[in-house]
């Protein structure tokens, strides 16, 4: 019963307009970016290397398929969220407000089977949109700007990955980046399950990621004990892949976070729905 | 004896500090059209979603087909078909798709063939492609009774099913349900407002108000057991009143206009009440009973 409702699920999912929103926006963004990229790409690579001419001298090209990939998912992964959030949002609660939530209560499937099936539909679409973005960030930039050397800088300096010791580190930071748009996802799949409209738990589940993301970057003494345990905290752990060596316990303890994120949430929306009284 | 198929026993719920339901008791038994009646508010609703495990109870017990939801949810949802209020459906999907996704979780498995059999057998044979976003109220309705009866069910639970429909639409839902019944001999629970479809279909009711169940029976024998109100259109007013007056006791007379009165008498005195003012010369150009459970509903609701 559970596969013939995930199977009910992604019909939903594909038949719905919004589904393709998400789609259509990343595709339309990602085509603005590598489009600026090639327009006038090399003096937006020489603003940031300016400040490193005096003391290094590049050879090759920078300004290639790997770079690009990098910026781009460092651009949108903030934006993904709400992407993710238009479609999962709405699996419980849509329900509610088109009134199917009384017709789907009386089947017999367990509600927190629904749930469940629900959590696993929009984690596969949540897949895709991160599959898509992968694929048109990595390999279409590849396509147009070729491949090279990836220079990356972060906060301890500038770090130059060798081209053959790259795509490892795009397929490990695609598996982590899922890991935090799934979170999202739950989020708003627990908000879901405690409205009955569409719109509270998208526009709910962007304010928390905002108010999080608000308190995890202000250096207050009151909010460092907290910091550790917001999920948005661990949201940009994809990028730990791009530094050299690669700091794996570090990674591991914000997949560990974000795997509890996500049990506590669908925990959540399952007793929540569990105990539903449906009189819509 | 006869098997139960729903047993109710002193069933409330709250929401909040607002009782609902307070003590509500009926028993539908296999192959009954069991009429479910209440004026508005009176909690045939909530009633209906406790039967469908839709809300949780505060206090009493049901138990379906001799089964509580507790231990036997599954089994007991996979042998009931059922609307509540107005059918709704994912108006982004087909009829067809629609029908396709209920069946899928029905408990039964259901060929494509069988979904288009189902929709000729409701009336909307052509339309099985088509959105449910561009249905009328009507249309959505028989697609909603076509997804009750998909998985044939033993049990079904309709709730207000003929509301917002026109009058073609309510007797094709009337005699559907009678096929149901005859042809299928499928138990069906039936809450409406139309007292006179309940009047027509059912064999048995309970009668709810203010959250609380009042009358349960057999409708005709609860129909009988009460007086009978008819209206004559005679030619003489005037003489006929002190004449029913001399002949039945205590009868209560309302003259309506200079040409018709009402009146209420035992349906076995209706013939010589009949034969009576023959005798005396008076002409009875009509001898109507009016709407029986109408009277009888008012009766109890204002009780």
């Amino acid at each position: 019963m559970l596969l013939k409702n995930i199977y009910n699920e992604f019909i939903k999912i594909l038949a719905k307009p919004r589904s393709y929103i998400g789609i259509g926006a990343l595709t339309l963004l990602i085509c603005i970016i590598l489009f600026a990229m090639k327009a006038d790409g090399s003096s937006f690579i020489s603003f940031v290397t300016s400040s490193f001419e005096q003391t290094l001298s590049f050879n090759g090209t920078i300004l290639n398929g790997n770079l690009i990939a990098f910026i781009i998912l460092q651009m949108l992964i903030v934006h993904i969220p709400l992407l993710v959030a238009l479609v999962t949002g709405d699996l419980i609660s849509g329900e509610a407000a088109m009134g199917t939530v009384r017709m789907l209560a009386t089947k017999p499937i367990s509600r927190t089977k629904i749930v469940i099936s629900k959590f696993i539909a929009g984690a596969v679409y949540t897949f895709i949109l991160t599959l898509w973005l992968i694929f048109l960030s990595l390999f279409v930039s590849k396509f147009i700007f070729g491949s090279g050397d990836l220079i990356v800088l972060n906060s301890e300096g500038l770090v130059i990955l060798k081209e053959q010791d790259i795509l490892w580190r795009y397929g490990l930071s695609f598996i982590v980046a899922f890991l935090s748009l799934l979170t999202v996802s739950s989020v708003s799949i627990c908000f879901s399950a405690f409205a009955e409209n569409s719109i509270g738990p998208i526009v709910s589940t962007m304010a928390v990621i905002i108010l999080f993301t608000i308190i995890g970057s202000m250096d207050v003494s009151v909010f460092q004990n907290i910091k550790p345990f917001l999920f948005t905290t661990h949201m940009a752990s994809w990028r730990s892949f791009f530094e050299d060596p690669v700091p794996y316990s570090k990674i591991f303890n914000s997949i560990i976070i974000l795997v509890v994120h996500n049990v506590l949430l669908v925990s959540i929306a399952i007793i929540k729905f569990n105990k539903k009284d449906i009189t819509s | 004896m006869s098997e139960e198929v729903i047993k109710v026993e002193k069933l409330a719920k709250n929401f909040g500090s607002f009782e609902a339901v307070r003590d509500v008791s009926f028993t539908v038994n296999k192959g009954d059209v069991f009429g479910f009646l209440g004026p508005n508010g009176a909690g045939k609703s909530t009633t209906i979603r406790c039967l469908l495990s839709l809300i949780r109870l505060n206090a009493g017990t049901i138990q379906m087909f001799g089964k509580s939801y507790a231990t036997h949810r599954y089994e007991i949802l996979s042998k009931i078909g059922s609307i509540i209020e107005k059918p709704d459906f994912y108006n982004y999907l087909s009829a067809q798709k629609n029908l396709e996704i209920f069946a899928r979780i029905s408990g039964a498995t259901v060929s494509t063939k069988e979904i288009h059999e189902m929709l000729e057998f409701v009336g909307l044979g052509g339309r099985g492609k088509d959105k449910t976003k561009g249905f009328s109220h009507g249309m959505k309705q028989r697609l909603g009774i076509a997804q009750t009866l998909l998985h044939k069910p033993e049990l079904i639970i309709l709730d207000e099913p003929t509301t917002g429909l026109d009058p073609q639409g309510i007797i094709e839902i009337r005699n559907l349900i009678l096929r149901l019944k005859n042809e299928q001999n499928k138990t069906i629970l039936l809450s409406s407002h139309q007292l006179s479809e309940i009047e027509l279909i059912a064999n048995r009711m309970v009668i709810i108000t203010k959250g609380k169940s009042l009358v349960e029976g057999n409708v005709q024998e609860l129909l009988n057991a009460q007086e009978l109100t008819v209206r004559l259109e005679l030619s003489d007013v005037n003489k006929a009143i002190p004449l029913i007056q001399q002949h039945f006791a205590n009868v209560e007379i309302t003259r309506i206009n200079e040409v018709e009165i009402s009146l209420s008498i035992e349906k076995k005195q209706v013939s010589h009440l009949n034969k009576m003012l023959g005798e005396n010369n008076i002409l009875v150009y009509a001898l109507e009973p009016k709407r029986k459970l109408e009277d009888f509903f008012m009766k109890i609701v204002q009780s």
